[in-house]
């Protein structure tokens, strides 16, 4: 029988949902958003501000592409769901029904209450709207500040680098990203802002934003009391679920909204997909709200099954993960913590132009290897999901790493380097 | 109610800075044009070799000094900043000036040669050096042609010096336009050889098995003309297969031939132009396939007029030939091909008119190692690959399905994975097997099994 499922949304989640709908079903698909009509890639926000892409080409289907297979969207603000009367309410006053609901909402950016994060020219990066705004923000400016050394943090800095505005970036941590990254990474990424000549404040935070009379930013001041002069403020401290309409629905939320191991909420018919589901109970290894691209597009995909087919649990494989750091490229497959646990044990290698490195993290009894962090090369996701997968050891994928390249043609390879310096390790120890 | 401009919502207030030896390097190059500006005009007739000196030498060191003071100030990387809120590459007026000013350059050397015999004139000392006569429309022509892949080429080797597929390929086909399509023709001739350009074969130099071309080589005195008509069917019918077989069809056009030479080396700045809609790709594949039985017609019918004396056709195999000259050689691929670059793209003739390429193509499609593969669940979607591919192929719609890239037009370029900010693409030769991957799902989700193919 035919459904009407609504999604709330047209992120990667929302769309990559609605399109294994229409792959697995003729159910009718509305694609609910008040950012921008047509599904955008977020990530790339950052490469139509330097110019390497027009927002149009950050668009990964046709416009003609929606109609053509039956997906209704719609480019309107959802203000609040009524699960009882399976209804959602447009900020046009008008209901629609739905059979089945996916909510796709995705996140919003993190405040932390800074006195003056109100100014002009103060902002965060996370929609279409705020990249507009940043380019209205930035227009002939020479100095600006971001609080919060993540990788939107990072992001933002190389947008302005672009523009040739001076940035510093406050950062809590000791180093850049310590949280996520290993010291010896966290430094090597640290030297390569600094390069740049962005002037990288560690161990820094925001006390207080302060405005001119025109109500524009005009400086910042420190913890440790400094005040530095700057005419934009990038606060990129995070993103939280964006849920704030869900309040009065009584749909179960808690930082984001909570949904079991189907994807599905408290409510029958209602579901959460993407930055916005938080699980009620932690699937192993994972968190419980996975804020990046590709887990909203499994988590989709997992839902339209179970919408569509039979029920399906989310069953994610083994974590991976990549970002560009400037110039370096990063990929992570596997977990890799900021710190080894005591049953880990660690192999680092790290090139002499201080761009390029890998971690290999293995088990200290069974020389299991459970997760690799590269840096400025490039390894093979498949091959090392097998290894995972297959509970390598270090020494099989020591010995095997050349299948694992993926490195462009004629580029120089490292893994022999890598292996000799894996074996003279193993000696001296 | 879309309320997202798209194109022309971000704009860029900062200009670039350009510092002094920039600015120098640059106002060389513009001295350079306006010295051949000054010998089109006919000013300083009497002193050729001074005028043809200064214009080239100025041309050259300009562009160097420029490309080195931009390009080794900064860091290794991808360096596409700017490019769609510069006018120059992103269909500005400075395009269209450009654009134009190309296109009337390709108009006036096929159609009024006339026009350019005092810049010709100053080419003559050169031309006596090398060839051993006086300098011709074509000897000018190829001598700015190859002056602009030096010189734009020395800047697409410092801009992709981070990548070594790049600065290989990029010294390859600068090699082959400098001496096999520009100083190996000019010394045959000095021989008193036939005018040959070795890296040129049937059907892109369609005339090179036409009757009339094999039976001149044939009969030009000395073992040289036979060779060469020998060496062009080899090519076009042993090597080709063969090579394109083991490495795609980028063995040629993005490793040897001088159109797609001129293409990833001047074009460079304006890859990022090609269109990438699915109705591109079916004109594309109407156009390009037209062409290529407009050929292979023509040659036939030569043929079979030359066997025949001509009892059969009479006129018509030469209008046929002289029809595809006409449209194809000089208005598809010159004016068009090259004087759009600004406004089209680089690779419009290589997309949508060389026989050529269509051929090797269908090749690359059907039977070659080659493929572009992805990196299992990596992709973010960002669309650079598709952004900067030349051919407008629209490669993120592969790579965010995991799938592997098989394209005829693909010519192999390599920039896809150049570009991209999350390692996904890579250019490989492997097994036949599995090389068209229909992978069920990304890596990285256990939860389903799904076919991807909407
Ligand atoms: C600058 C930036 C760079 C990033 N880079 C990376 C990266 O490199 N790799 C990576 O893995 N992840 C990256 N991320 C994170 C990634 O983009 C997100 O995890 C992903 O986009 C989440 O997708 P989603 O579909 O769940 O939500 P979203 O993409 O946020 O989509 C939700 C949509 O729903 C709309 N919406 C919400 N509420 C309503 C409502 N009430 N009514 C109507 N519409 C509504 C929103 O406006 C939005 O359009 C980046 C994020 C940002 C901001
Ligand atoms: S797909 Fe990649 S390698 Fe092929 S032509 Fe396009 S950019 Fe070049
Ligand atoms: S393959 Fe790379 S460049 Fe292309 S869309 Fe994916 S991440 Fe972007």
């Amino acid at each position: 029988m035919q459904q009407h499922i609504v999604i709330i949304g047209n992120g990667i989640s929302g769309i990559t949902c609605a399109r294994n709908i229409r792959k697995l079903s003729d159910h009718r698909i509305t694609v609910i958003s008040a950012e921008t009509k047509h599904f955008f890639s977020r990530t790339a926000l950052m490469y139509v501000y330097m110019g390497h892409m027009r927002f149009e080409d950050i668009k990964p289907y046709e416009d003609g592409f929606w109609e053509k297979n039956r997906i209704e969207l719609m480019h309107q603000h959802v203000i609040g769901v009524d699960p009882i009367a399976k209804t959602v309410l447009l900020a046009n006053s008008s209901r629609l029904t739905f059979d089945k609901l996916v909510i796709a909402s995705g996140s919003v950016s993190a405040r932390f209450d800074w006195p003056g994060q109100n100014l002009k020219g103060v902002q965060s990066l996370y929609s279409f709207q705020d990249l507009e705004l940043m380019n209205e923000n930035t227009k002939d400016i020479k100095q600006a500040v971001i609080v919060g050394g993540g990788l939107i943090g990072i992001e933002m800095a190389e947008m302005l680098h672009s523009r040739q505005i001076g940035v510093t970036m406050l950062v809590r941590e000791k180093k850049f990203w310590d949280t996520v990254l290993p010291t010896q990474e966290a430094s090597m990424i640290g030297d390569h802002i600094r390069e740049y000549k962005i002037d990288l404040r560690q161990e820094e935070e925001l006390l207080e934003i302060n405005g001119d009379e025109n109500g524009k930013v005009k400086s910042v001041t420190t913890k440790n009391g400094e005040e530095i002069a700057c005419q934009f403020v990038g606060l990129t401290v995070g993103v939280k679920p964006n849920i704030a309409f869900l309040r009065e629905s009584g749909i179960e939320t808690d930082k984001g909204v909570l949904v079991n191991e189907f994807l599905q909420t408290n409510v029958q018919d209602v579901f959460a997909i993407g930055d916005c589901a938080q699980f009620k109970t932690l699937l192993k290894g994972r968190k419980a709200i996975e804020q990046v691209w590709y887990t909203g597009r499994m988590q989709a995909e997992t839902l339209a099954n179970t919408l569509c087919k039979q029920p399906v649990t989310y069953n994610p494989g083994n974590w991976f993960n990549s970002a560009k750091f400037f110039d370096i490229e990063y990929q992570t497959y596997g977990i890799v913590l900021n710190k080894a646990l005591e049953n880990e044990e660690v192999f680092y290698w790290k090139h002499n132009s201080n761009k390029r490195s890998l971690r290999i993290v293995f088990m200290n009894d069974t020389k299991v290897v459970t997760g690799f962090n590269v840096f400025g090369m490039r390894l093979r996701h498949e091959i090392c999901d097998k290894w995972l997968n297959e509970k390598s050891t270090v020494d099989q994928v020591i010995a095997n790493l050349q299948e694992a390249v993926f490195d462009p043609e004629f580029y120089k390879s490292y893994y022999k380097e890598i292996a000799h310096a894996y074996h003279s390790k193993l000696i001296t120890t | 109610m879309d309320n997202t401009n798209p194109s022309l919502s971000i704009s860029n207030p900062h200009p670039e800075h350009t510092d002094w030896m920039q600015k120098s390097g640059l106002v060389l190059v513009l001295s350079g044009l306006s010295v051949l500006f000054l010998a089109f005009i006919g000013i300083a007739k009497q002193a050729p070799l001074i005028l043809f000196v200064l214009s080239f030498g100025m041309l050259l060191s300009g562009s160097v000094i420029y490309t080195i003071r931009t390009y080794l100030t900064v860091h290794e990387g991808v360096k596409n900043n700017h490019n769609f809120s510069r006018s120059l590459t992103s269909r500005g007026v400075l395009a269209w000036m450009l654009g134009i000013l190309i296109t009337l350059f390709y108009i006036i050397i096929y159609w009024y040669p006339q026009l350019l015999q005092n810049v010709i004139s100053i080419m003559n000392p050169f031309s006596n050096l090398l060839r051993g006569r006086p300098a011709d429309r074509w000897f000018l022509y190829g001598s700015l042609y190859t002056t602009a892949v030096l010189a734009m080429g020395f800047k697409a080797l410092l801009k992709y010096r981070y990548s070594n597929y790049q600065r290989i390929r990029t010294s390859s086909v600068i090699f082959f336009q400098l001496a096999f399509s520009f100083l190996i023709p000019g010394l045959l001739q000095l021989f008193n050889q036939p005018e040959f350009y070795f890296s040129y074969f049937w059907p892109l130099k369609y005339d090179y098995l036409f009757p009339s071309t094999v039976h001149s080589l044939i009969n030009h005195p000395g073992g040289m003309g036979v060779f060469m008509v020998f060496w062009g069917a080899a090519i076009t019918f042993i090597a080709t297969p063969i090579l394109t077989y083991f490495f795609g069809k980028r063995w040629y056009c993005s490793w040897v031939c001088g159109c797609g030479g001129l293409a990833n080396t001047a074009g460079d700045p304006f890859r990022q132009l090609s269109d990438k809609s699915i109705k591109a790709w079916k004109i594309e594949r109407w156009s390009v396939y037209s062409v290529l039985v407009f050929i292979i017609i023509t040659t036939i019918l030569l043929w079979i007029n030359s066997i025949t004396n001509g009892s059969i056709f009479g006129e018509l195999s030469q209008n046929f030939a002289k029809a595809y000259g006409f449209f194809i050689g000089a208005i598809f691929s010159g004016v068009i091909g090259v004087g759009f670059y600004p406004i089209m793209g680089t690779r419009v003739w290589c997309r949508f008119g060389c026989p050529m390429a269509a051929i090797l193509g269908i090749q690359q499609k059907f039977f070659s190692r080659f493929r572009i593969t992805t990196n299992g669940g990596q992709c973010i979607s960002c669309g650079n690959c598709s952004t900067y591919c030349e051919m407008g192929i629209d490669v993120r719609s592969y790579a965010q399905k995991g799938q592997n890239i098989v394209r005829a037009s693909c010519v192999g370029c390599g920039i896809c994975a150049t570009v991209c900010p999350r390692g996904v693409l890579k250019l490989e030769n492997g097994s036949v097997q599995n090389r068209v991957s229909n992978q069920p799902i990304l890596i990285g989700n256990n939860s389903v099994r799904l076919n991807e193919q909407l």
